[in-house]
């Protein structure tokens, strides 16, 4: 373990990398290979996701979007090929110096929120701040207030433990947490998955408002049409264990009987002819 | 106060009280925010201050932004006039998005501190004790009225595949572990009364302190204790699981009663199995005894046998076994009720499951002394 001390030196040195703007692609998977037993889900992926855009990442049930996402934060060990964050190679040990310097540099909302149960709000957005800073209480009582504007949630919200909260504030307290350390890239699991349509609106709103607040390059797993329409700079598609990215409008020309049928289904067709009467 | 101007590697700022002009520059960073709050807080704020030069800062984040955001509030709360204000054009969104109007308290623990604290938690405590006793009362009242109509009038919602399932959980699969312990309890017992009765030449008597011990009260007790962490802790984790995942909710929608389907045999079946069980720990608590006392006194099995039948009668062992039905129906009374508490989230469960096991072991312990009282005036 890295004392308290190492931890500052750490952060330190974290932020100073975010102060060159050297590493124009923040993710960089080459070859990447994923699989369980005999079942392929990836067969040698290439995918680079440049600093400041949002990324949304599609496929269907199974086709291994949350497994492509586990493996860019090295909770999942590929099989094959390389995964680099901020120029830095991921390996499966979590705890080791390496990865504590990207942990500190990325935030990550996992699809239910995985707020600390036995925690209130305020508490699970002030664990990272315990223990990667040397801060006063107050003063993490200031942030953590801060964050929770930041992303909509009432004051009061702050003293509720996560069980007393309804699903769309369990993932906004998820995000103010993943917001804690003022992270430069962040990870979506299905944001916007069981809100209602409002509150999923609300949720792309915040997502696009605090990407151009921050510069934040956001990686998001999502199924949801809307946040696509809404919030991507590009799409990567996760059709035939392969690949496709393009923006929304070139994914739609593109043959792939999958990526046809997903952007000209009834919902898909919805959504873009809006987009469509916006253009015109 | 650090003043290292032009350094990027730290944060600064400088206060010039002669110009009215508050500079800052440097990264204003969360690693910087903790040194930058505590000077901060030092700085002596004047209203003669109409400046906030912050063009210099080289990086902001959402901390080093808030820094600067309650600085500049400070500033005018203090009856400063700020009018010239500048930062760096990237960096103006940000502080947009932060300075929205919304009252801005320090977090207030929901507990008052001091003594007014301590008096709160005791209020607390108490209504929670008083409440909880009577929502058992109420769920003993139910339970009880059920559990005698299954029994008096069976309406076909005694469901005995699942009692008899309770029945193999909770007994014959508690056979080793009792079996074991009893064993064990037999010897240490026998061997201590030996030790102490040796110096009155009165090491026969052993077996007499084995049979009326074992036989009244340390089977029993034994074996409702080791029952309670076994299965009455199983009792709510089981159910409380099912609450987390909304099966009850499900069950009760589709007409089914929960306590005809889930506490009923859970009750029935351990009050079955609970008895048969502490006569199989008599027996091997007294096959340990019989082993010790033939190892260390040299007396044979025949002769302890002889002597067990002179100690104790048939009503010593009965009234070790009458008490196991009522620590049975306690312990899957509270497994059961305890199960149903269980909120939606994962830390509930394992909170009342070790309540459910403290609580079962008060009570067989509470109950077993009522029993003791009982049968002393009785005279039994």
């Amino acid at each position: 373990m890295v004392g308290e001390a190492g931890n500052r030196q750490l952060l330190r040195r974290a932020l100073a990398g975010t102060e060159k703007k050297d590493d124009a692609e923040i993710i960089k998977l080459r070859g990447l290979v994923n699989g369980f037993g005999n079942k392929v889900l990836h067969d040698h992926i290439d995918l680079d996701v440049h600093r400041g855009e949002i990324l949304g990442v599609v496929g269907g049930s199974g086709a291994g979007k949350s497994v492509l996402l586990r493996t860019i934060i090295g909770l999942n060990q590929q099989v094959d090929g390389t995964v680099e964050v901020f120029g830095q190679r991921i390996t499966g040990d979590m705890d080791s110096p390496a990865m504590r310097y990207l942990e500190m540099r990325w935030g990550v909302l996992f699809q239910e929120g995985a707020l600390f149960s036995s925690q209130t709000v305020i508490e699970n957005i002030q664990v990272p701040l315990r223990e990667y800073t040397e801060m006063s209480q107050s003063l993490m009582d200031e942030i953590a207030e801060v964050k929770l504007a930041m992303v909509g949630l009432p004051c009061d919200a702050g003293d509720k433990y996560p069980s007393e909260l309804s699903g769309g504030m369990k993932k906004r307290a998820g995000l103010a947490r993943a917001l804690a350390l003022d992270p430069e890239l962040l990870f979506l699991d299905e944001p916007t998955a069981g809100l209602d349509p409002i509150s999923a609106n609300q949720f792309d709103e915040l997502v696009n408002g605090l990407q151009k607040a921050l510069g934040l390059t956001v990686f998001m797993v999502t199924h949801d049409i809307d946040t696509l329409r809404a919030v991507t700079d590009r799409i990567a598609v996760l059709v035939n264990k392969k690949l496709v990215i393009g923006t929304i409008d070139e994914l739609r020309q593109n043959k792939d009987p999958w990526i046809q049928d997903y952007f000209s289904g009834v919902r898909g067709r919805a959504a873009l002819a809006e987009m469509d009467t916006e253009a015109h | 106060m650090s003043l290292q101007e032009g350094a990027s590697a730290e944060a600064w700022f400088k206060l010039d009280q002669k110009d009215g002009r508050l500079a800052m520059g440097g990264p204003w960073t969360i690693a910087e925010s903790a040194r930058l709050d505590r000077e901060l807080n030092a700085l002596k704020l004047s209203s003669n201050i109409t400046e906030i030069d912050a063009s210099k800062i080289s990086r902001l984040d959402s901390s080093g932004a808030w820094l600067l955001l309650r600085t500049r509030r400070a500033l005018e709360a203090a009856g400063a006039k700020i009018s010239n204000f500048s930062l760096p054009e990237l960096y103006q969104p940000l502080l947009k998005n932060l300075d929205q109007p919304r009252k801005l308290e320090p977090h207030r623990s929901r507990i008052p501190p001091g003594f007014r604290g301590r008096l709160y938690k005791i209020g607390r405590a108490t209504v929670h004790a008083g409440t909880q006793a009577i929502e058992m009362l109420a769920y003993l009242g139910r339970v009880t009225v059920e559990t005698g109509e299954a029994i008096i009038k069976p309406r076909g919602n005694l469901r005995l595949a699942a009692m008899f399932h309770q029945v193999e959980e909770t007994g014959i699969n508690a056979l080793p572990i009792v079996g074991l312990l009893a064993f064990l309890i037999g010897i240490v017992l026998a061997y201590q009364g030996a030790d102490q009765l040796k110096r009155f030449s009165a090491e026969v008597f052993t077996i007499n302190l084995l049979g009326v011990g074992v036989l009244r009260e340390l089977g029993g007790l034994i074996t409702a204790i080791i029952v309670a962490g076994r299965s009455g802790s199983a009792f709510t984790a089981t159910i409380g699981t099912m609450r987390v995942n909304d099966e009850i909710d499900a069950m009760q929608t589709m007409g089914l009663n929960t306590v005809d389907n889930l506490v009923l045999p859970r009750i029935l079946g351990l009050v079955i199995a609970l008895p048969l069980l502490t006569l199989y720990s008599d027996i091997m608590a007294m096959i340990g005894g019989a082993f010790m006392c033939y190892f260390q006194l040299g007396i044979t099995i025949p002769a302890f046998l002889r002597q067990l039948h002179e100690a104790v009668t048939v009503n010593t062992m009965l009234v070790g076994l009458v008490k196991a039905p009522v620590f049975a129906f306690v312990i899957a009374l509270i497994g059961c009720y305890e199960g149903f508490q269980v909120e939606r989230n994962a830390a509930s469960v394992g909170l009342l499951t070790t309540r459910s096991v403290v609580e079962s072991i008060f009570m067989i312990i509470v109950l077993d002394a009522a029993f003791s009282i009982v049968f002393s005036v009785l005279g039994i």
